[in-house]
């Protein structure tokens, strides 16, 4: 199977912002693929690829900002589609939040979840359509 | 600052116009009414607080209030509770246990707020709790929701039923969710929640998700109107499509007919699904890849349409961008590769695949990186196709550039694949000239790497041995630590069996070993090489000044490599005490009583040459399937007779009987040790398992119990015992059946047949699958004696039925008749492979043919202790890897079938589920038969 085994956004400084798994691991494990996507990612500089070998997996990452987005996925999968799907989330953040920065993601972070199960469910892109998505979480805003 | 503006400076550009910074510091926006005032300002404490104990400080006071609350008398508000949970839920995430609050969340679930339900799922997905009272509750809670026919509701409760994806939430909605996914007025936000839950499901508990009549309906969501509906449902018919292909592939030609319109369509016709200008670009690529499940369309006019959508993408990589962004190009060339992922996976359309390497010639000298990295990737793959092998050497002066000035480190590894996939005859000099240079300052992560393909290039496509020899000796001169004992050892193996390469070889060696310094493996190539043929150059060498800082490492040689290497040392030992001379080069016969001269001297026989060890251990490193055994074979044919040892005097062409093998030169390989110390272990394991059955028309009952070990009690009733003895080298094995009289009587007429079934229907041109040879036995056996008897087992092609082995004999006036199952397994022919995770995985993806994976989830009938399923594996025969698997609890195996006329690849994965007392196993062999039947053996040894 081909799927995303987990979602990151980590600061540079290796705070997590968000973590979305799609698959069992224990705390303990979290907590040390987290410490190890953040050594692998953040001495890369902006001349590397967006694309580093992880374990038996490989990490698509986009920095923004202080802010390292990074999606784990299988090694023979596509990455320029998990980099735009990247993008394409970091935008729609960016529209919900207007002008999305790091402290919206920590004061907000259960509605971050929601915009990340709108867009990517299971291990797999849901919806694709920033119009859709938006349009979504709006209705969703002004339920009570 | 808004982190969108601030942003690397190239592709985020997009942003820099977008106004920012004037939100507050603290607390940012968003809240309108539906914020969590206390939330917010227990999160500014928390990142006010100036150190961790603070931290912890602000935390327990919170943990104690919530307590308090949730303890108290007073019945709390729905917003109360969604404030706590959250606030738990908050704590949590920063790294704290929490061990309350569940059941508050759950009572959260049967709220009717939006904002109430959300958080309580969302709390469950999180802290998933396997406590039963609570699970049937939240079970409860998704159950009123799936059938509230709010969609809002029902898309909580499929997220959180995707989320947590337990084998009790299969069970509870695994037959709800298709029902959902079909229906006419499921809104389509829902079928999209639906469809990736029950993919969810599938995953987890591929047993439960029965899709049988949903079948036809689910191929067809891949016409849906709403392409979000697509998007979701074509990954659960992918993964539905690689299991049980037959029954999907309806879905090929409404995928090949959605990509038309897709890829037809002008760049503003999909709206809300056009993206920088392309449409629909993560549909198309998932598109895509559900055809890469099938072979080729079998019908012309699908096959003609989906060319043309082919041909139509690789026309748009020459259009001028609609974009400057590179959001554009990046989302145009997902699709470009996924394309050239089909057309590489079709392997049949010699023009696009010239075409689609011609595209990624271009992309090779593409200022972005990211281009740069995956066209070496992708044309690495299409090196091995005959259409495009061709193209793929055009751009060899691109490629060395690469290698040479990339900055990436993971780039120049993907130039160096590259290089070795392009390799052949006509460029290997080349190739293996710039490799060499690269290696002088190769990172050292890829060393070790680099220096096998060098060495199996030199070996594959040496014209002439000077060459070869000289290639293997800069190797080990330029990277002497990452020259393995497979590389130099090959070295020997094959100047032995060259005499016209002998006399350069050592003329060469003992040039080298002039130099001041030395590297160790060097030494012991030079050591090995003078000890054999310096009578060649007349002189015995100049070892003896390197030979002693190495000498300790001699004894761990192998056994006729250290023999002559303790000869050495005795030599140097000699020439210290006997021969205090300042003379360099010594005379054996001046320091050398005439017995040991002749031992030294002697000419050790030729090896016996099977198999290039270079290649087993690429083997070993790659995994099975990497380089093939027909890939090693041409290159034997190629390379001009380089490992044409085997011809060579009847004295290495003769085949040696299993037990000789057993002592051959490949006690290198740790076979023999890992097999005998799990056999001893496997004695305990299996004591367990009972006693063997009585007598049956075909008795299988012991046989099973052999699956995992060799040794042990096959058949025992009140007459007669029968043991067996056995062992296995390559596609050899040797079983020792041991017959016992339990009586005081004499058997008489005792007599044994073994026959392979099937073989009197088979056709008589048809070589049986094993040769099984035995010598008749005494026809008498006394009261209370024991027969021994000998089988020879040679395995010709992979098999699924055991030997049959029929024994008759009189006790007292009665005949006796017993027909037992011989244990002999396919899997008795495995050789361990050691291969790290990384190629683990890669081969894992490249046995990706449905028919090659065999799985079986079945219920633990022995306990689930770890030792005893390590031991169970290992007696399998397979190298079983440690942290391959991400999850440790799961154990894989990988090994290679031998069988006389070829190499079967295997990988497993066992993957227990100690909760449920059960497994799933899974096996991908490079035969599709091996899967299965090793996969009917294994699932009940457990």
């Amino acid at each position: 199977f081909v799927w995303i085994r987990f979602i990151l956004i980590q600061n540079r400084a290796g705070k997590t912002r968000l973590a979305k798994w799609y698959m069992q691991f224990d705390d303990d494990e979290k907590q040390k693929l987290i410490e190890e996507v953040h050594a692998v990612v953040t001495v890369r500089d902006a001349k590397h690829t967006n694309f580093v070998e992880f374990r038996n997996f490989k990490i698509i990452y986009r920095r923004y900002a202080g802010l390292y987005f990074c999606i784990c996925v299988d090694v023979t999968d596509n990455n320029l589609a998990y980099l735009e799907a990247i993008h394409n989330f970091v935008e729609v953040l960016n529209e919900y939040f207007h002008n999305v920065c790091e402290l919206d993601l920590v004061f907000n972070f259960y509605k971050v979840y929601t915009v990340v199960d709108e867009m990517f469910l299971a291990g797999e892109i849901r919806e694709t359509s920033q119009t859709k998505v938006l349009k979504q979480l709006l209705m969703l805003q002004s339920l009570e | 600052r808004p982190m969108l503006s601030a942003t690397r400076p190239q592709p985020q550009r997009v942003f820099s116009g977008t106004p920012g910074g004037q939100k507050p510091a603290k607390m940012p926006a968003v809240s309108k009414g539906d914020g969590m005032r206390g939330l917010a300002v227990f999160i500014s404490d928390i990142r006010n607080c100036k150190s961790k104990e603070a931290e912890i400080k602000r935390i327990n006071k919170e943990l104690a209030n919530i307590r308090s609350k949730f303890k108290g008398d007073k019945a709390l508000d729905g917003y109360s509770k969604k404030k706590y949970v959250c606030k738990l839920l908050f704590i949590f995430l920063l790294g704290h246990d929490i061990d309350f609050g569940h059941m508050e969340a759950v009572n959260l679930l049967s709220s009717n707020k939006y904002t109430e339900k959300q958080i309580g799922y969302l709390f469950i997905s999180v802290l998933v709790n396997s406590n039963s009272e609570l699970i049937r509750l939240i079970n409860n809670a998704i159950k009123n929701d799936l059938s509230s026919r709010n969609p809002t509701f029902m898309c909580l409760a499929l997220h959180c039923i995707a989320n947590v994806g337990s084998r009790e939430m299969a069970e509870a909605f695994a037959s709800e969710i298709p029902r959902i996914l079909v229906a006419g007025d499921t809104m389509d936000s829902v079928k999209q929640s639906a469809a990736l839950c029950l993919l969810r499901l599938y995953k987890t508990s591929p047993d439960l998700v029965l899709m049988g009549e949903w079948t036809s309906r689910v191929v067809h969501l891949l016409n849906d109107q709403h392409m979000g509906v697509v998007t979701a449902a074509i990954s659960l018919i992918t993964c539905l499509s690689q299991k049980n292909p037959d029954e999907f592939k309806t879905c090929v030609s409404l995928a090949v007919s959605r990509l038309s319109r897709i890829v037809s369509s002008a760049s503003t016709d999909l709206q809300d699904y056009t993206y920088y200008f392309v449409p629909a670009p993560w549909l198309s690529c998932k598109l895509l890849r559900l055809l890469q499940c099938y072979p080729p369309p079998e019908d012309g006019a699908v096959k003609g349409r989906l060319v043309e959508c082919l041909e139509t993408i690789l026309n748009k990589a020459q259009e001028p961008p609609k974009s400057k962004k590179v959001q554009h190009s990046n989302a145009k060339n997902a699709i470009l590769f996924e394309a050239i992922s089909l057309i590489i996976h079709y392997d049949s359309e010699p023009n696009l695949l010239v075409r689609a390497c011609n595209q990624l010639g271009q992309f090779l000298q593409h200022r972005e990186t990211n281009l740069r990295y995956l066209a070496l990737e992708s044309m690495c793959t299409l090196a091995s196709s005959e259409f495009s092998h061709e193209a793929v050497k055009t751009h060899i002066e691109t490629v060395i550039n690469a290698l040479k000035t990339e900055r990436d480190v993971s780039v120049r590894q993907r130039a160096a694949d590259l290089l070795y996939a392009m390799c052949d005859r006509s460029n290997a000099k080349q190739i293996v000239a710039e490799m060499l240079s690269y290696l002088e300052t190769a990172d050292y992560s890829i060393r070790e790497e680099m220096v096998l393909k060098v060495a199996i290039l030199a070996e594959k496509y040496a014209v002439d041995y000077s060459w070869y020899v000289d290639t293997i000796l800069n190797l080990i001169r330029i990277a002497g630590d990452y020259v393995s004992e497979e590389v130099w050892y090959r070295v020997i193996q094959i100047v032995i069996n060259r005499d016209d390469v002998q006399g350069y070889a050592a003329k060469t060696v003992f040039e080298a070993l002039q130099a001041p310094a030395c590297h160790e493996n060097m030494v012991k190539v030079g050591g090995y090489i003078l000890g054999e043929f310096g009578n060649l150059i007349a002189v015995v060498t100049v070892l003896f000044c390197h030979l002693a800082p190495c000498s300790s490492t001699f004894s761990q040689r192998p056994r006729r490599l250290s023999k002559r290497c303790c000869a050495m040392s005795w030599l140097v030992h000699l020439q210290q005490t006997v021969h205090n001379s300042d003379q360099y080069y010594v005379q054996t016969s001046e320091v050398v009583s005439p017995v040991p001269q002749a031992t030294v001297l002697e000419e050790m026989p030729p090896f016996p040459e099977r198999e290039s060890s270079i290649l087993a251990k690429l083997k070993k490193k790659k995994g099975p399937g990497a380089v093939s055994v027909t890939e090693l074979e041409d290159g034997k044919r190629e390379g001009g007779e380089l490992n044409g040892g085997g011809e060579r005097g009847p004295e290495t062409a003769s085949t040696p009987s299993p037990s000789a093998d057993l002592l051959g030169i490949r006690s290198v390989a740790p076979v023999g040790a890992s097999l005998s110390s799990a056999g001893s272990l496997l004695v305990d394991v299996f004591s367990e398992a009972g006693p063997a059955a009585p007598s049956a028309a075909v008795n299988d009952d012991g046989f099973l119990r052999f699956v995992c070990k060799n040794n042990g009690v096959l058949f025992e009733n009140q007459l007669l015992q029968i043991g067996i003895k056995s062992e296995y080298r390559q596609n050899l094995g040797r079983m020792y059946l041991f017959y016992g009289n339990k009586t005081s009587v004499q058997f008489a007429s005792f007599t044994t047949t073994v026959s392979c079934p099937g073989e009197l229907q088979s056709h008589i041109l048809c070589r049986p699958q094993l040769n099984v040879q035995s010598k008749p036995v005494e026809p008498l056996v006394e009261g209370g004696a024991q027969i021994q008897q000998v089988l020879n087992i040679e395995c010709i092609t992979d098999f699924s039925e055991a030997p049959l082995l029929n024994i008759k004999f009189r006790y007292g006036g009665a005949l006796q008749n017993l027909t037992l199952k011989l244990p002999v397994t396919i899997n008795k022919f495995f050789q361990p492979t050691e291969m790290a995770s990384q190629d683990f995985f890669q081969r894992w993806k490249q046995l990706s043919q449905p028919q090659q994976e065999a799985q079986k989830i079945f219920k633990a009938s022995h306990g689930m202790d770890t030792e005893v399923i390590k031991a169970k594996l290992l007696g399998l025969g397979m190298a079983l890897l440690d942290n391959v698997d991400p999850n440790p609890e799961n154990y894989v195996c990988a090994g290679v079938i031998q069988t006389k006329g070829q190499q079967v690849g295997c990988l497993l994965r066992l993957e227990p589920n100690a909760q449920a007392q059960m497994y799933r196993l899974t096996l991908r062999c490079s035969k599709d038969l091996v899967s299965r039947r090793l996969c009917e053996l294994l699932a009940q040894q457990f």
